[in-house]
């Protein structure tokens, strides 16, 4: 009991300030209750209208009143914004008869009063995409995010090869995180090799030279790969000044895949590094000649002695890699490009750009799991406890 | 050491920590001073022009402080926080149509156009600023205009002379760079397609021509870079990263005269937009915003910009107060997007279509890029 | 290791010849071998450590542009300057940017340090229940994609009123800092003996006691390097703060983010070389604490 009151107040202190903005995040991917907040009353006249044809009077009554103090109250953008996003060209409609409303005469009707200011009332479309985008509890983001959509005959279905958005983007993140770590795991197990097998001096030495890096501030060493790969930048540079290239074929590295690739693998492999080594070291340095002087050659003894004990840590390594790179947002940003973005990219559009919160939680949820599961993988192969850091 | 660094970890130490935290943790809205507005520019060497040609002034005469935040344009932020009711920024350097769809939305306050300062001889304000330009949205501030520029340095061959050449990967090879918005980039891919520069719009409106200007788009979408902030384009044709970029044009008139950049603006259909300053609703700073635009609307000061940047006033009577560029003496008319010279072929956008159809714009250029 | 040039002669013979899988290997083809496989090293420790080093020189042009121009390369006096250090140093929107990092970078840690560490000594506990459970639950901040984190943080908080404010940070910073404290502060107390506790209490020592004298020197350098964590990470972080910051939050790493995607100048890699040396500087303090931790007081076994 001693022991879990220790524990308790940064497990309080994590779970509201972490663990419950989370969980609310999540919420927001299928529950969005700002239409029915702001047209209650039209919400509740549209409840009992069947569908067919236009709602009765009552709707467009409510409607009227509530557009009037959604403007007053300057929430209609936050309804407008939902109701678009179901029938595009709507937050012109509600936009236009909110600030025309209070100038414009009662035309006997509400039906005839707001029709008079945009045809578009007069169109059940209009309604049924109110109607949808006013229900709190809805799948569609989820649908979006997955490229789904419901036909005509109420299946669901993927949209057309041409139209999917974030399907393609999230097999491209998958398959660059899978495509860093692997060259991480290529470039740090030589490294992480030869730090293990150093004498005690050298191999601390050769340790802080990964360690430097893995300090240094994620946002100057993404900085040195702009300076690095850019047209005009050092390596291109080197690559005119020995004549390997001609200066009008300079190499671009930047801005695209390239640019992700790389700068991704050098933040990144540090991560492997450190793991890597951390099992290496535990390995006695006297298998690997021993297994020579049997008579197996070294690349064998490698193989068969060395490489087998090594795998915790390459599975470590790679696990660690992979669930820091699915997540990856800065790096890509900067030096990614158009083609060099991952799915964190339309997280962060769809928060601060075009203001779809239900789709960013969306896309929230999918990575979120994927991540869960790898975590949980990773705490199945490695066990949290044996994380180290430097 | 063990000692020393027990001492660092007593109760104790916590302690004296404690006071020192609250007080961060309690008082971290008295930062701003009642006497401070945020006022939200683009950043860069248009931020700083109207630092030097208003901001300062402003702050001199009232003794109100004039915090300068960038953005790259949109609602998105304004929207988020009239919506949360955490109104941050006070006064918004927006488009033209931008700001129309916001004062449609209700993101703005309205101005009454009786308070705009008086014209240079005395001009009634509605007679000093062409009727499109003013309402009770708020008055248009600056004429600007968004045209394509290249680095001589890095030219091979013949140099780009109109938007054809723009879009014309064979005949001039190499990346471009493009705003990543569909604003304007549309116009130019429809102009470069051949549709003439009054239509423009009138295709832009039907299904087939918008098509048809995301068509052109594709044709050289693997070969853009896309830019956000307008800072961006002189810096990506200077280390040579792009062979041309959309740019605004005072920010290559600056790299021109202030850095010796060899850059050359191509004004054929060069796209001429309006930028004005708008109040954030329901501001608690409500007194010192207005205060603020109305200073910012003075002849004077909207001149004053364009003795920093190529960009220039909008108020009639503020047009003959331009004169040089104050740090390198050259003379602005020949730079002005408004130049006789430089309106021979150009386009004014439409704002009206930009505010009708904005959203539906962007939805769909961002679902293209993603592609 | 061996020396870069004798390393660089062999580059083409990256790796074991097959040929040498025969019985007995040669001579020949082992020293091959090593040649490559140091030549693999070399590379990957030039590939790590170049791009730190290529920002020092530039951080010295005295052109607005991040390439190094034919004058720098001449050695050219006039090509190289103290400029961007001087926009840096004189810019008082770096100055307020290392005070507000400063300020949430301490803060945080702070919270983050106290929070932590008693969470460590209670997993360590043999006597705790759900141990697995509740360590993912409080290392779960760092494992979660960053860009998750900041947008639930900032919707969550804003709702509060806690956007665009130094609290706001704080608390979100503290809760990404904690993990690297419970971490490092969990691994010192893996050699740890409590035995030796049990006896300190036979012998008639309080719970109060038994912490101050037994327990927290053995692990203080384990606190304070997950401290330094804890800071580094708040320090170096920019998704959270771009989410939920505003003008008057602005960090180190937010005005650099600002200063490449918005106002592009080259003082952002004079600042980088002071990142660098903080970095050098915070390394050497954790590499200290572990050798003192090395030779700390333990039990044996």
């Amino acid at each position: 009991m001693g022991a879990l009151a220790l524990v308790l107040p940064l497990l309080a202190f994590v779970t509201l300030s972490f663990v419950v903005p989370l969980a609310t995040l999540l919420s927001k991917s299928a529950y969005q209750p700002e239409v029915s907040e702001v047209f209650p009353e039209t919400m509740h006249v549209l409840a009992r209208w069947n569908g067919e044809g236009l709602p009765p009077e009552a709707a467009f009554a409510a409607m009227a009143g509530e557009l009037a103090k959604a403007l007053d109250e300057r929430a209609l953008p936050r309804a407008s914004g939902a109701i678009n996003r179901v029938q595009g060209g709507m937050r012109g409609v509600l936009n236009l008869t909110a600030r025309r409303l209070a100038r414009t005469d009662f035309a006997g009707t509400w039906r005839e009063t707001l029709a008079g200011i945009s045809g578009d009332w007069l169109q059940p479309r209009t309604w049924l995409a109110i109607r949808e985008a006013g229900a709190p509890f809805t799948l569609r983001h989820y649908l979006q995010a997955l490229d789904l959509e419901r036909k005509e005959d109420g299946s669901i279905g993927f949209r057309p090869e041409d139209s999917r958005v974030y399907t393609p983007l999230m097999w491209r993140t998958l398959l660059v995180s899978l495509g860093v770590t692997l060259l991480c795991l290529l470039i740090g197990y030589p490294i992480a090799c030869m730090i293990a097998n150093s004498p005690p001096k050298r191999s601390r030495l050769l340790l802080l030279l990964v360690l430097v890096p893995f300090w240094t501030s994620l946002l100057v060493r993404t900085t040195a790969w702009i300076v690095l790969l850019q047209r005009q930048g050092v390596i291109n540079g080197l690559l005119v000044g020995l004549g390997i290239l001609p200066d009008d074929a300079r190499l671009q590295m930047i801005y695209n895949m390239t640019g992700t690739f790389v700068a991704m693998t050098h933040v990144l492999l540090p991560f492997m590094v450190l793991p890597l080594y951390s099992v290496m070291r535990s390995i006695p340095p006297s298998h690997m000649p021993a297994a020579v002087s049997l008579g197996a050659s070294p690349l064998k003894a490698f193989r068969r002695v060395y490489l087998p004990q090594t795998l915790p840590g390459i599975g470590a390594g790679s696990l660690l890699v992979f669930i820091l790179a699915i997540g990856y947002y800065i790096t890509p940003a900067l030096v990614g490009g158009r083609t060099g973005e991952l799915i964190s990219s339309q997280i962060a559009y769809h928060v601060q750009t075009s203001l779809n919160w239900g789709l960013a939680a969306a896309l929230s949820s999918i990575l979120l799991v994927a991540v869960t599961v790898l975590y949980l993988i990773y705490s199945r192969v490695v066990g949290i406890e044996r994380m180290r850091l430097g | 050491m063990n000692e020393h660094l027990l001492k660092i970890f007593r109760p104790g130490a916590a302690m004296s920590a404690a006071p020192w935290l609250a007080l961060f943790l309690l008082a971290p809205a008295g930062a701003v001073s009642a006497q401070s507005i945020t006022v939200v520019s683009w950043g860069g060497s248009y931020a700083r022009a109207s630092q030097q040609a208003y901001h300062k002034p402003f702050a001199d005469e009232t003794g109100i402080e004039v915090l300068l935040e960038d953005y790259n344009g949109g609602l998105a932020q304004i929207r988020a926080q009239v919506d949360a009711g955490a109104v941050h920024w006070d006064v918004v350097d927006m488009e033209m149509s931008d700001a129309r769809l916001a004062c449609d939305e209700g993101l703005i306050e309205l101005m009454d156009l009786a308070d705009l300062p008086a014209g240079v001889n005395g001009e009634a304000p509605e007679d000093d600023f062409p009727a499109e330009s003013v309402s009770e949205c708020g008055a248009a501030s600056l004429f600007y205009s968004t045209v394509f520029a290249y680095n001589r340095n890095f030219l091979q061959g013949p140099a780009p002379e109109t938007i054809a050449d723009f879009f014309d990967l064979e005949k001039f090879p190499g990346r471009r760079g493009m705003r990543r918005s569909p604003l304007v980039n549309l116009e130019f891919a429809l102009a470069a397609d051949g549709v003439s520069l009054d239509e423009v719009y009138a295709v832009l409106d039907t299904p087939e021509g918008l098509s048809r200007a995301f068509r052109k788009l594709d044709t050289i979408k693997d070969q853009v870079v896309w830019w956000e902030a307008g800072a961006q384009p002189p810096q990506l044709l200077a280390d040579g990263e792009v062979m041309m970029s959309t740019a605004y044009n005072g920010r290559i008139f600056n790299a021109q005269v202030l850095e010796n950049q060899p850059f050359v603006i191509v004004w054929d259909a060069q796209v001429l937009d309006s930028g004005l300053l708008a109040i954030v609703a329901g501001t608690p700073r409500y007194e010192a915003a207005r205060q603020f635009v109305l200073f910012a609307s003075r002849p004077r000061s909207i001149s004053n910009i364009s003795h920093y940047i190529s960009y220039g006033p909008v108020r009639v009577s503020a047009r003959a107060l331009v004169d040089r560029h104050l740090e390198t003496g050259i003379v602005m008319e020949p730079h002005m997007p408004t130049s006789p010279e430089n309106l021979k072929r150009s386009l004014e956008l439409d704002w009206r279509w930009w505010s009708e159809n904005r959203d539906e714009m962007h939805e769909r250029f961002s679902a293209w890029l993603a592609r | 290791m061996r020396s870069a040039p004798s390393a660089g002669k062999s580059l083409g013979s990256e790796g074991i010849p097959p040929s040498t899988k025969a019985a007995a290997p040669s001579f020949l083809g082992r020293r091959l071998g090593r040649y490559g496989f140091n030549a693999l090293c070399v590379a990957g420790f030039v590939f790590l450590l170049a791009p730190i080093l290529v920002i020092v020189p530039l951080s010295f042009n005295a052109e607005p542009y991040f390439t190094f121009t034919e004058g720098m390369l001449r050695l050219d006096p006039d090509a190289w300057s103290l400029r961007w250090y001087n926009a840096v140093l004189n810019d008082e929107a770096w100055g307020r940017a290392l005070v507000n990092s400063l300020l949430i970078g301490v803060a945080s840690t702070i919270l983050a340090t106290a929070l932590g560490t008693l969470a460590a000594l209670g997993l360590a506990s043999p006597s705790m229940p759900g141990r697995s459970l509740v360590t993912a639950v409080l290392i779960s901040p760092m494992i979660t994609p960053i860009v998750i984190v900041a947008v639930g943080v900032f919707f969550f908080y804003s709702g509060l009123g806690l956007g665009q404010t130094h609290a706001g940070l704080i608390l979100a910073h503290a809760a990404l800092g904690a993990p690297f404290v419970v971490i490092t502060v969990t691994a010192t107390l893996a050699g740890f003996d409590r035995t030796v506790l049990r006896a300190a209490a036979s012998l008639g020592a309080g719970p109060m006691r038994r912490f101050f004298r037994i327990q927290l020197p053995i692990i203080s350098p384990g606190v304070f390097s997950g401290g330094l964590f804890a800071f580094a990470a708040s320090f170096d972080e920019v998704v959270v703060v771009l989410f939920l910051g505003g003008l008057e939050q602005r960090t180190i790493p937010r005005q650099m983010w600002a200063g490449i995607r918005e106002q592009i100048s080259p003082a952002i890699l004079a600042l980088a070389v002071f990142l660098i040396a903080f970095a050098v500087l915070a390394l050497l303090t954790v590499e200290w604490l572990r050798t003192r931790s090395a030779s700390a007081p333990r039990s044996a076994g």
